[in-house]
């Protein structure tokens, strides 16, 4: 953090805390902020926050895709399931918490 | 649709809940929802400052950031800063939800055993045994047994699994007067906790009139903390400090104190004061107490009571006292910047728990992790509810009460406190001690209205102190956690 000094331990493992949501979206935090996804969703994890972000979304725009291949018609972003990646979410029983387990797909 | 409109609400921006201060040239935040303490450059307190007007929204936010030189992808980015730690918020206004109560099964930590209820001074203010006491002793045993005391050992070993240090105090009445139990059970508890591997300390609470030589090289070689209740000086302590025939202690206690500091290294010898009506004389009494005597910390506290009796301080002696705690709280802090140790309790306690950013879902232990053995075995959430028959909590055969203690913890929570929910000082406070409330209200769940400010007013203080020592000095406070085990 820049603006702000934690300064007993509580605030240190908040700073923690936040770190790791950094890192784990850095790429995708920088400016010019680009909304991902389809505008017409709600689903958990399709938009960005209320304050323009997307650090504290229960899944990680990353992950999106899953939501294409879990709620959505849109037919180019997903793994071909049916001939090619049968099992890439087999270890994705509930996406909000499970979303690391997810398979890259390369086609 | 409505879903859609209600996505495109613009959406305000206010500050979270918390408690600035400044010290030594430096700003600073106390965020209640956390109990964390951060200093804020100038950027962040700008937008403090901003939002402490009125709420806006992102846009204006960052536009009246830029009119103040601030480059707008730098106010998103500090504007974020803040967000992620809970300093500024989104949502509706709201209190910052309470800290969740401790699971069902909390272990044990502590017990204090009252090893008898009997004692040989009749201090006038006493809560135990003065006019507003709630102990119900009628017909129990008045000193505790061998027996009672290690089935109290056993409860606590047994009832505080994956701890690897538990600790019991010894209380009274007066403590000493049971002195062979005491030993006893000391040695009966080391070798019970030995055998399970782990370590048990100890500590005591006695009046010092009845210490002897071989009680002191005792409580020396066992390393038993030993808090001494002592009013002052010859003038103060025997105001209230008597024994029944009204004759003052302090000829007596003063000889065998000295002894009792000399004698005793292994830990740290505290005095706890009770401040009455005239006896608000706080720096004659810490000087004295610390200086001529030689007790390592002296912490005061106003009595408990019901708010008549005469023995009370009144608000005017109350604003004597703050002025003194003013006084030596600036010695603790200029103490702490050239690294010593000052001895004023009131503040190092205070200074413990904010290093520890503690966020209490109830004001103390009482009930969770800590319980009162009454010499006949019943428990009580503390020493202060001991032999009260409307405030058992089970006893040493049956064991702990689960839906008595459930009834007390759900009625003290700070949530179930209304004053509370908008008050900064709730993270340290949680509305008070069960027993003062009990006295004073009736109700052990009543916040303590009657010392709100005084609260508030401390916790400032101590904030300040806190703020000024991590800018000036920080090294002081990691050698103070390591001292006091909190790191």
């Amino acid at each position: 953090m820049k603006h702000l000094k934690p300064l007993n331990s509580k605030a240190k493992r908040i700073e923690e805390s936040v770190s790791l949501t950094e890192e784990d979206v850095v790429a995708l935090q920088q400016a010019p902020h680009v909304p991902m996804g389809c505008s017409l969703s709600f689903s958990p994890g399709w938009e960005v926050d209320s304050g323009g972000g997307t650090a504290g979304l229960c899944q990680p725009v990353e992950r999106d895709i899953y939501d294409c291949y879990v709620t959505c018609f849109w037919p180019v972003q997903v793994p071909d399931h049916v001939n090619y990646s049968p099992d890439w979410a087999s270890n994705c029983a509930v996406a909000t918490k499970d979303w690391r387990n997810l398979d890259l797909v390369f086609p | 649709m409505t879903e859609m409109t209600a996505a495109l609400t613009p959406t305000l921006y206010r500050r979270g809940e918390m408690h600035e201060f400044s010290a030594a040239g430096q700003d600073f935040m106390y965020l209640v929802s956390t109990g964390a303490i951060f200093s804020l450059d100038k950027s962040a307190h700008a937008v403090l400052r901003q939002l402490a007007e009125r709420s806006m929204t992102l846009p204006e936010l960052i536009e009246a950031l830029t009119e103040q030189g601030y480059d707008p992808a730098e106010a998103q980015g500090l504007i974020r800063e803040l967000r992620m730690v809970k300093a500024i918020l989104s949502e509706a206004a709201a209190p910052a939800p309470a800290p969740a109560a401790p699971p069902a099964d909390f272990p044990l930590q502590a017990l204090v055993l009252n090893i008898t209820n009997q004692c040989n001074l009749a201090c006038t203010y006493c809560y135990e045994f003065g006019a507003d006491k709630i102990a119900t002793p009628q017909g129990k045993p008045k000193y505790m047994t061998l027996e009672t005391a290690k089935a109290s050992v056993d409860l606590l070993l047994r009832q505080s699994p994956g701890r690897k240090g538990v600790h019991i105090t010894f209380f009274g009445g007066e403590t000493l007067m049971n002195f062979k139990l005491l030993r006893e059970v000391v040695t009966y508890a080391l070798e019970q906790a030995e055998a399970e591997g782990r370590k048990i300390t100890f500590s005591l609470t006695t009046n010092a009139t009845l210490l002897t030589d071989e009680i002191i090289a005792f409580l020396s070689d066992k390393e038993i903390g030993v808090t001494v209740s002592m009013d002052g000086p010859p003038d103060l302590q025997d105001k209230r400090r008597v024994y029944k025939s009204g004759k003052g202690s302090y000829d007596v206690v003063e000889p065998r104190l000295r002894k009792l500091i000399a004698g005793h290294k292994t830990r740290a010898i505290t005095a706890r004061v009770t401040l009455t009506e005239g006896v608000t004389d706080v720096i004659r009494i810490y000087r004295h107490l610390k200086e001529d005597l030689g007790f390592h910390e002296v912490g005061f506290a106003p009595v408990t009571n019901s708010g008549e009796q005469d023995y009370a301080i009144d608000d005017a002696g109350m604003d004597g006292v703050l002025a003194q705690f003013h006084q030596l709280a600036d010695e603790w802090l200029a103490y702490a910047l050239r690294g010593e140790m000052h001895g004023f309790s009131n503040v190092s306690e205070t200074i413990g728990e904010l290093i520890q950013g503690v966020n209490k879902s109830h004001p103390c232990g009482a009930g969770l992790g800590l319980l009162g053995v009454s010499p006949s075995g019943d428990l009580s959430p503390c020493h202060r509810f001991t032999d009260a028959d409307s405030h058992t909590l089970g006893n040493l055969e049956d064991g702990i009460d689960a839906q008595k203690r459930d009834e007390f913890l759900n009625r003290g929570h700070v949530s179930a406190k209304y004053e509370c929910q908008s008050c900064w000082a709730r993270p340290l406070c949680a509305g008070g001690c069960h027993h003062e409330a009990f006295v004073r209200y009736g109700d052990t769940g009543h916040a303590n209205l009657h010392y709100c400010d005084w609260i508030r007013e401390w916790t400032d203080t101590c904030l300040k102190i806190y703020g000024a020592v991590s800018a000036l000095n920080p090294q002081f406070l990691q050698r103070f956690a390591e001292r006091k085990a909190l790191s």
